[in-house]
């Protein structure tokens, strides 16, 4: 195999590897817009608060990984109920606009009380996750982590996971109902209340995970909330409500982002992973405005 | 007792129509603009001008065009902070490249280049709607942030990337750079927000403020009734960004006076300035004073309360103050989602019939 | 207002073969029919039918896979909607679609919107021409409130309005675009009997004060038969009927699909 090809298989590995992260994102995202309608800005401080409080629950209390993590999922599930009743319920019925915008304000004050209880100072996150290169695709030329490995294997375990959940569990037939139509699950007796409250709390879990794999693999810091940013672009290409698309989406913002650092970066720039998923996501769009997987809508008046 | 309108009969269509229909309203506002424009630069000094006043002033010019496009016409943008920094870098460019241009013409000039960026950014908002549009225009706050910052021709290829603004006089007063005096840049930033805050009433209260708002509420009854949604959307994006624009000349020109693209105009620009079209109050011009003053002064006030009396840590402030900012907001959006102008709305009315409620 | 008389011309709409489709519906098959200027002309059916397809239809909304339309003499298979409003097609809709952040004195002032040409500049000043032409288009707008009895809601936003009002509000809106031919989505659905008195009450007198051609759709049969100069009947996309309001009550195919069912009479 040429030395190009090679260097192309690897961009294209490492492209559907951090693919996968934004998927993980944009997970969370879609599943709050599918049962609530609304836009949960605050996914990617959810993110960086839950890897936080990971990282200063084993630090201060010494306590092992996979105890911190038990608790931490306690913590988000604690969180979503909190969410659920300091703000959410009393913003029923309100446009969709003041909801994203309670989002924002929840944003700021996660990032605020995580940063107050634990410090904003970069920590280093090691839950004993592998790392270093995979040997033998090492041997053949091309650079993977361990660790991206073990990102993409969790990822597709989680999405499997929540396709059981949404398709076989009682909840997740609610979940679903809920999301087609408010009016008619409150009138077969659903509790939205509760209802919220689930899903926050499996948003806040996606979250916990994207946390703990973007922090072991560059530290927990303020830039962690960043990555909601970079899962955005995923919701316009897969659509809002669409999990498949949210994970397709996702390889293809991941994998066309990285081809065009390497291959046009050279012409117009470097540092285009900023806007690139955006102008890709804008473009795709202009030729198929429902997106991925949305249906054609007919309007009616 | 004092505030009544008995009496008071309008004579014809026009004055019915005008902006202050109560009489006590026009007193109320031309005592307000006479302490703005006389009192005030007497007594103003360094730190007032830059801690307060032109943040204020910058912010609500900058309110008011994001309120024209979210609050007027119903279309989500995210870019405020890319479109204020085409602002700044057009009044960079423009200044420098020529230093005998009034700067008045200079910020004027910069508005009409940020509006027509704005329209270019605005072309999605023909085919997609909602949540789909506010991310598309995240596409602009990055792409023009990345650009201020790649291409060295904005800032005049200098070492550090930043841009400084030289000192210019306009008719014969110094308003800009460090030996500009206080009350000359403050009544310079002051004079365009009162024009241009007169202008966007008079325009929202005519034909275009009808077509957008007609957009914003029903976009496809209003092109059953010959409203085209291109121009609607295109010609809000423009005023919009025109003032951005403007907003952004005058945050670097006479605020800051030098900036640094990736600090200056992030991402966190664009929220402030929509969460203070929100708390100001969607769909209204006095609204987006109001929000704009609330948003600026609330953080001096928290600051200065715990770091001078409290005693706080200013780091530890920091945190604090942005999770009271985060608490507030959502406080806030509960109590009253419509925002001040529709608390201002209640109290006037509450006003008129005072005291005598039944 | 002009004082017109109310005599029924030449053809002023005319379809032809319309066929309209989504996907594997058939919405309307062949529809042909005419609409003649200065009449009332009525299109009913059985929920379903595509009454309000056929509607979109003639204004633009939707753009039929087959057949022609041809209005004032100009033939063409579908326009925008914004064309069709250019060309003196006005609409009102079964679902109110008002614009419900602005008062009843904007929502009206924005039907004058094609009316209104003087550029942004002017109205950036609010002086000189812009505020002239704001000042006339207020005047018309005052007589349309005026002829509709809506005075007293003038500031209202019309999202406050009881919906019996908003029906009214946007027929005004209508009414305010000048238009040659009125199109009325159910007007008098969701009324109680008074307002619906009202309401016919306005579409006659509109149509013989201002000479204005209206198509409407309706439920109410003791309302079209007694308002309609000619009646077209649709069901399942497919026309039955075509005349009169006493040929089409006798028509055997009507009476079988539609008049013939009881609990269709009257119905909301």
């Amino acid at each position: 195999m040429g030395d190009s090809l090679l260097y192309f298989i690897e961009v294209t590995i490492g492209g559907l590897l951090a693919g996968v992260m934004y998927s993980l994102v944009a997970l969370g995202f879609v599943l709050i817009f599918k049962a609530s309608g609304i836009f949960n800005f605050a996914q990617g401080v959810m993110a960086l608060f839950a890897a936080l409080t990971l990282v200063g629950l084993m630090e201060k209390l010494g306590v092992p990984a996979w105890v911190a993590i038990v608790m931490t999922i306690g913590v988000m599930i604690l969180l979503a109920w909190l969410i659920e009743r300091l703000v959410l319920q009393h913003l029923v019925n309100q446009d969709p606009i003041i909801l994203f915008m309670a989002t924002i304000g929840l944003a700021y004050v996660l990032e605020g009380v995580g940063d107050l209880m634990w410090g904003s100072d970069v920590k280093a996150l090691n839950v004993g996750l592998p790392d270093g290169a995979v040997d033998w695709m090492f041997d053949l030329g091309i650079y993977v982590t361990k660790l991206e490995l073990v990102a993409a294997a969790t990822a597709a375990a989680l999405v499997a996971v929540l396709a059981v959940f949404f398709q076989r569990t009682r909840i997740g037939r609610a979940l679903r109902a809920v999301a087609d139509d408010h009016q008619a699950a409150l009138s077969v007796g659903i509790s939205l209340r509760t209802i919220w409250v689930i899903v926050w709390s499996v948003s806040g879990i996606v979250a916990l995970v994207a946390g703990i794999m973007w922090g072991s693999s560059s530290g927990v810091q303020f830039s962690l909330s960043l990555i909601a940013l970079k899962a955005l672009p995923v919701l316009i290409l897969g659509g809002f409500t669409s999990i498949p698309g949210a994970i397709i989406g996702g390889l293809i913002i991941g994998v066309g982002e990285k081809w065009a650092e390497i291959y046009l970066g050279d012409y117009i720039g470097h540092a285009i992973e900023n806007w690139f998923a955006y102008v890709l996501a804008l473009a795709f769009l202009l030729i198929r405005p429902q997106g991925l997987f949305g249906e054609k809508i007919i309007e009616r008046v | 007792m004092l505030y009544r309108e008995a009496g008071q009969f309008k004579t014809g269509y026009n004055t019915d129509q005008s902006i202050f229909p109560i009489r006590q309203d026009r007193w109320a506002i031309a005592l307000f603009l006479a302490v703005a424009v006389v009192a005030v630069p007497l007594v103003i000094d360094d730190y007032w001008a830059k801690a307060v006043l032109l943040p204020l002033l910058v912010y609500a010019m900058a309110t008011l065009g994001l309120n024209i496009l979210v609050g007027y016409c119903g279309q989500i943008s995210l870019g405020t902070g890319g479109f204020m920094a085409v602002g700044a870098f057009a009044s960079y460019k423009l200044t420098t490249a020529f230093p005998d241009l009034n700067l008045i013409i200079v910020l004027l000039l910069s508005g009409c280049v940020t509006a027509a960026v704005g329209v270019l950014f605005g072309l999605p908002s023909l085919r997609i709607k909602g949540f789909y549009l506010a991310v598309a225009t995240l596409a602009a706050q990055f792409f023009l942030v990345w650009l201020f910052n790649k291409v060295e021709w904005f800032y005049n290829y200098n070492a550090t990337g930043q841009i400084t603004m030289p000192p210019r006089e306009v008719f014969g007063f110094l308003i800009t750079g460090p030996e500009a005096t206080p009350a000359a840049t403050y009544l310079f930033a002051l004079g365009f927000l009162i024009v241009f805050g007169l202008v966007a009433k008079n325009i929202v209260r005519g034909r275009v403020g009808r077509m957008w708002m007609a957009i914003r509420d029903m976009d496809i009854a209003a092109e059953l009734i010959g409203v085209r949604p291109l121009m609607a959307k295109l010609s809000a994006f423009a005023v919009s960004s025109f003032y951005v624009g403007v907003a952004g000349g005058l945050y670097f020109t006479v605020w800051f006076g030098a900036v640094e693209v990736t600090e200056a105009f992030d991402i966190n620009q664009s929220f402030q300035v929509l969460f203070m079209v929100i708390i100001g109050g969607l769909g209204s011009i006095l609204g987006s004073f109001l929000g704009a003053a609330f948003l600026v002064l609330m953080p001096i006030l928290l600051k200065n309360f715990m770091v001078n009396w409290l005693g706080v840590a200013a780091v530890t402030a920091k945190h604090v103050e942005i999770t009271l900012l985060g608490v507030l907001i959502i406080f806030f959006l509960i109590v009253e989602p419509h925002g001040f102008a529709r608390l201002w709305q209640i109290l006037k009315e509450k006003l008129r019939l005072w005291p005598f409620p039944y | 207002m002009t004082q017109h008389e109310r005599a029924i011309g030449d053809t002023l709409l005319k379809v032809d073969n319309i066929s309209l489709g989504f996907g594997g519906v058939q919405a309307l098959s062949n529809i042909s029919f005419d609409i003649r200027e200065h009449e009332i002309r009525a299109i009913i059916g059985p929920n379903g039918a595509g009454k309000t397809s056929m509607l979109n239809v003639i204004n633009g909304f939707y753009h039929p896979q087959e057949g022609a339309i041809t209005f004032k003499g100009e033939v063409r298979r579908a326009m925008r909607p914004h064309v069709a409003a250019k060309q003196g097609i006005a609409r009102t809709f079964q679902n109110v679609a008002l614009f419900k952040g602005m008062s009843t004195l904007d929502n009206i002032m924005t039907g004058r919107n094609l009316r209104m040409h003087k550029n942004i500049l002017w109205q950036m000043l609010y002086y000189g021409p812009a505020r002239t032409e704001e000042m006339e288009h207020r005047r018309r707008v005052e007589e349309i409130i005026d002829f509709l009895e809506i005075q007293a809601i003038r500031r209202v936003p019309v999202g406050k309005l009881p919906y019996g009002l908003q029906k009214r509000v946007e027929l005004a809106r209508a009414l305010a675009m000048e238009p040659e031919l009125l199109l009325l989505d159910e007007p008098m659905a969701g009324m109680n009997v008074e307002e619906k008195e009202d309401m016919c009450r306005f579409i006659l007198d509109v149509n013989e004060q201002f000479g204005t051609t209206i198509a409407l759709i309706e439920h109410d049969m003791g309302v079209v038969m007694d308002i309609s100069d000619r009646v077209v009947v649709l069901d399942y996309g497919r026309k039955l009927a075509d005349g009169t309001p006493d040929e089409v009550r006798g028509n055997q195919d009507v009476i079988d699909a539609y008049l013939g069912v009881p609990h269709d009479e009257g119905e909301a």
